[in-house]
């Protein structure tokens, strides 16, 4: 990293804490907006609620996605504008500010545990906060480090301590306070990074519609480990239906691109996002109404840019890679063997001189090179050599590769296996596509996005074992033990996340967030939503409905969705096998996610318990709803 | 065909991005100055509280 960008870094960081320390001083938190009876700038509010909704996860993450799947994922921007801004706004946020403020809740599992009255509900909720949202940190900081790695030319580890590093520091410093100003600064730099990728993505390649074309022209390099999955190109939804049971390969799994991408990627984060503690509790910091419909205008366009420009500049990368990148290097070799395994799935590993003829057989070959300005210490990169490839040798100056590569198939490496590592897409297009100081200009949209994510993210995993938890189930409020154990739960859920971040690097960010918001879901959703609207929802209905949303989803995610029980290898240890979804039933199942199945049941068992059982005393329900309190409260 | 996108199940999506996007700001706009409601005592006791415990965290 050259002398330009660290100076910008620091500004940053730097511009960052003095905001975070005015705000401090002059006590501009969302908090002081509302004793003083305020309400902060309604761009201000915005930008600073999207930088919380929004993190690399988005960016990184789903982009990469979005490169390997295609246009389709567009889907997902417009539930995260509809629902999760124009729903979420509309008729969610007041009601729950409302009820939030009545009866003193300051964490989303207090709020259910006083709107029903139950300790298991607060205690259990905040249990799966503290359990799970870890693993959403997780994609956040693996999201920053895989852009960080590349930008600072350090392996990923590095890149890794790096940003848990800085993104500690922040939070140490003043993150957890939520400064207002500083949130927006964040917000501020996010929308400018994304609009200037559109734009300039959009014009390196012709401008839209040509952009498009010659996306959609691009169907038949569609690599073929997705092609027999259902991918027709990327400006093509995967074609929807059901595999009958029984039918043969490849055609028994001609369905799952579709399945994976709607009911994990769209439906998955698209309605998980109004179960989510961190974005929920916000909501109690506005003013009004009214407050909430102002921060709209600004929230949906901060949202459409930010997944949206993710989404399309992830799929148009494959037109870039494919037509137009061109690595300046020093070639090291040109016939580097990688071997894929004896199934051609497993990690490449680079291929010794003695091997056996049918390892050199099945190897695939890779040309090693390194940057001009790096040095012999650095390591090494490599770029799979396919019979597109153009090599030029330079006569004293650097080598030209034209790898003429699809966005997934320039991921691979010594490391990944012979799919990729869709991670890695968004950062090596940035830095490969982009000039150098927008590079770091995107860096800093990275840093901003996770900071202000990570930084609630870790109040909500420490208040949920601090205040949720630890006061809940020792019933002293306030006290220094209960301080502590927030620190604590803080502490604990970034070392989590730094620790997994080293161990489940790859094809991982949109998959953990996916699996946490779709939890989210299905475990609190109907109890929230039916406590904030329906008076008959009872104490009994809301532990039967997060019980069934809870224990379904971990169920399904443990034995029957095929990825996520292969790579928790809990269902191995038992049954032997990768899952148990019997070989006489469609193997479609095995690509449903959690969501399509808890969700419904979650609701229906809310709805039946509490047509079932007698309403709450009215007492209670007209104290939640607004009224006085009971004398008991 | 829209966008240069060919499959109505895609330029749909963008499309359905672009409308929804308007829709939150039509919506903010119409009723900017609508739903202002007065702090009550218990907001400001809610927010003194919120302020306090975070603080108690740092």
């Amino acid at each position: 990293m050259d002398l330009f960008s660290i100076i910008i870094v620091l500004v940053y960081l730097l511009a960052t804490g003095y905001l975070g320390y005015q705000g401090y001083r002059q006590t501009k938190t969302a908090s002081d907006y509302l004793v003083a009876g305020r309400s902060a700038h309604p761009v201000v509010m915005a930008l600073s609620y999207g930088a919380t909704f929004i993190s690399t996860s988005a960016i990184v993450g789903f982009g990469g996605v979005a490169a390997n799947f295609g246009m389709g994922l567009l889907w997902l921007t417009f539930l995260n504008i509809f629902v999760g801004i124009f729903l979420a706004f509309t008729f969610l946020g007041n009601p729950t500010r409302r009820m939030g403020h009545h009866i003193d809740a300051h964490t989303f599992p207090e709020l259910l545990g006083k709107r029903y009255d139950s300790k298991f509900l607060h205690v259990f909720s905040a249990l799966i906060i503290f359990f799970f949202m870890p693993l959403y940190a997780t994609a956040v900081i693996i999201g920053g480090a895989e852009f960080i790695g590349p930008i600072f030319r350090v392996s990923y580890d590095t890149g890794l301590y790096i940003f848990a590093l800085i993104v500690a520091a922040y939070v140490i410093a003043g993150g957890l306070k939520g400064v207002m100003l500083t949130d927006a600064l964040q917000g501020a730099i996010m929308l400018v990074g994304m609009i200037v990728l559109l734009f300039v993505t959009y014009g390196m390649l012709g401008g839209m519609v040509p952009a498009h074309e010659a996306l959609t022209a691009m169907k038949d390099q569609v690599p073929k480990f997705v092609q027999v999955i259902g991918h027709r190109g990327w400006t093509e939804m995967p074609p929807f239906g059901w595999s009958a049971p029984g039918t043969p390969m490849p055609q028994a799994v001609g369905y799952h691109l579709w399945w994976i991408m709607v009911s994990t990627i769209v439906m998955g984060v698209g309605i998980g996002v109004l179960a989510q503690p961190q974005l929920i509790v916000r909501f109690m910091t506005v003013k009004s109404r009214q407050a909430l419909n102002r921060a709209m205008v600004m929230g949906g366009i901060f949202i459409f840019f930010m997944t949206g420009v993710a989404f399309i500049v992830g799929s148009l990368s494959n037109v870039y890679f494919a037509q137009k990148e061109k690595i300046a290097c020093q070639i090291i070799n040109e016939n580097v063997l990688m071997d894929p395994g004896v199934d051609g799935k497993g990690k490449l590993t680079l291929v010794p001189e003695d091997a056996a003829p049918e390892v050199v057989q099945r190897a695939k070959t890779f040309v090693s090179y390194r940057l001009p300005s790096e040095g012999e210490d650095a390591p090494t990169r490599y770029v799979l050599r396919t019979p597109a490839m153009v090599v030029t040798r330079g006569e004293g100056s650097a080598d030209i590769v034209e790898p003429h590569l699809v966005a997934v198939m320039r991921t691979v490496t010594l490391g990944t296996t012979m799919q990729g590592n869709t991670d890695t897409i968004i950062p090596r297009f940035v830095n490969s596509a982009m000039p150098h100081w927008f590079s770091v200009v995107f860096l800093l949209t990275l840093l901003s996005a996770a900071m202000s994510t990570l930084s609630s993210q870790f109040h909500t995993i420490g208040t949920a074992l601090g205040r949720d938890v630890f006061e809940e189930v020792t019933q002293k409020r306030h006290t220094d033990k209960s301080v502590t154990v927030t620190r604590l739960g803080i502490c604990v859920g970034l070392i989590v996340a730094v620790v997994a971040g080293k161990v489940i690097r790859g094809n991982i960010i949109a998959l953990a967030t996916a699996i946490f918001f779709g939890l989210c879901a299905a475990s609190f959703l109907p109890t929230f939503v039916g406590g904030l609207f329906w008076r008959r929802m009872n104490k009994a209905a809301a532990t039967t409905s997060m019980l069934v949303g809870f224990c379904t989803s971990t169920f399904w995610l443990a034995f029957v969705n095929g990825k996520t029980a292969a790579g928790l290898g809990l269902c191995k240890f038992i049954f032997g096998k990768d899952h148990i979804v019997p070989p006489t039933w469609s193997v479609t199942w095995t690509v449903v996610d959690p969501l399509i199945v808890a969700l419904p049941l979650s609701i229906l068992a809310a709805v039946l318990v509490a047509l079932l059982t007698k309403p709450m005393e009215k007492e209670h329900l007209d104290w939640v709803f607004g009224g006085a309190a009971p004398k008991a409260k | 065909m829209l966008f240069g996108i060919q499959d109505p199940w895609v330029w749909s999506a963008y499309l359905l991005c672009i409308l929804s996007t308007l829709l939150c700001v039509v919506y903010g706009l119409i009723n900017w100055n609508k739903g202002d409601e007065a702090v009550k005592p218990e907001d400001v006791q809610w927010a003194k509280e919120e302020k306090e415990e975070v603080e108690e965290t740092m």
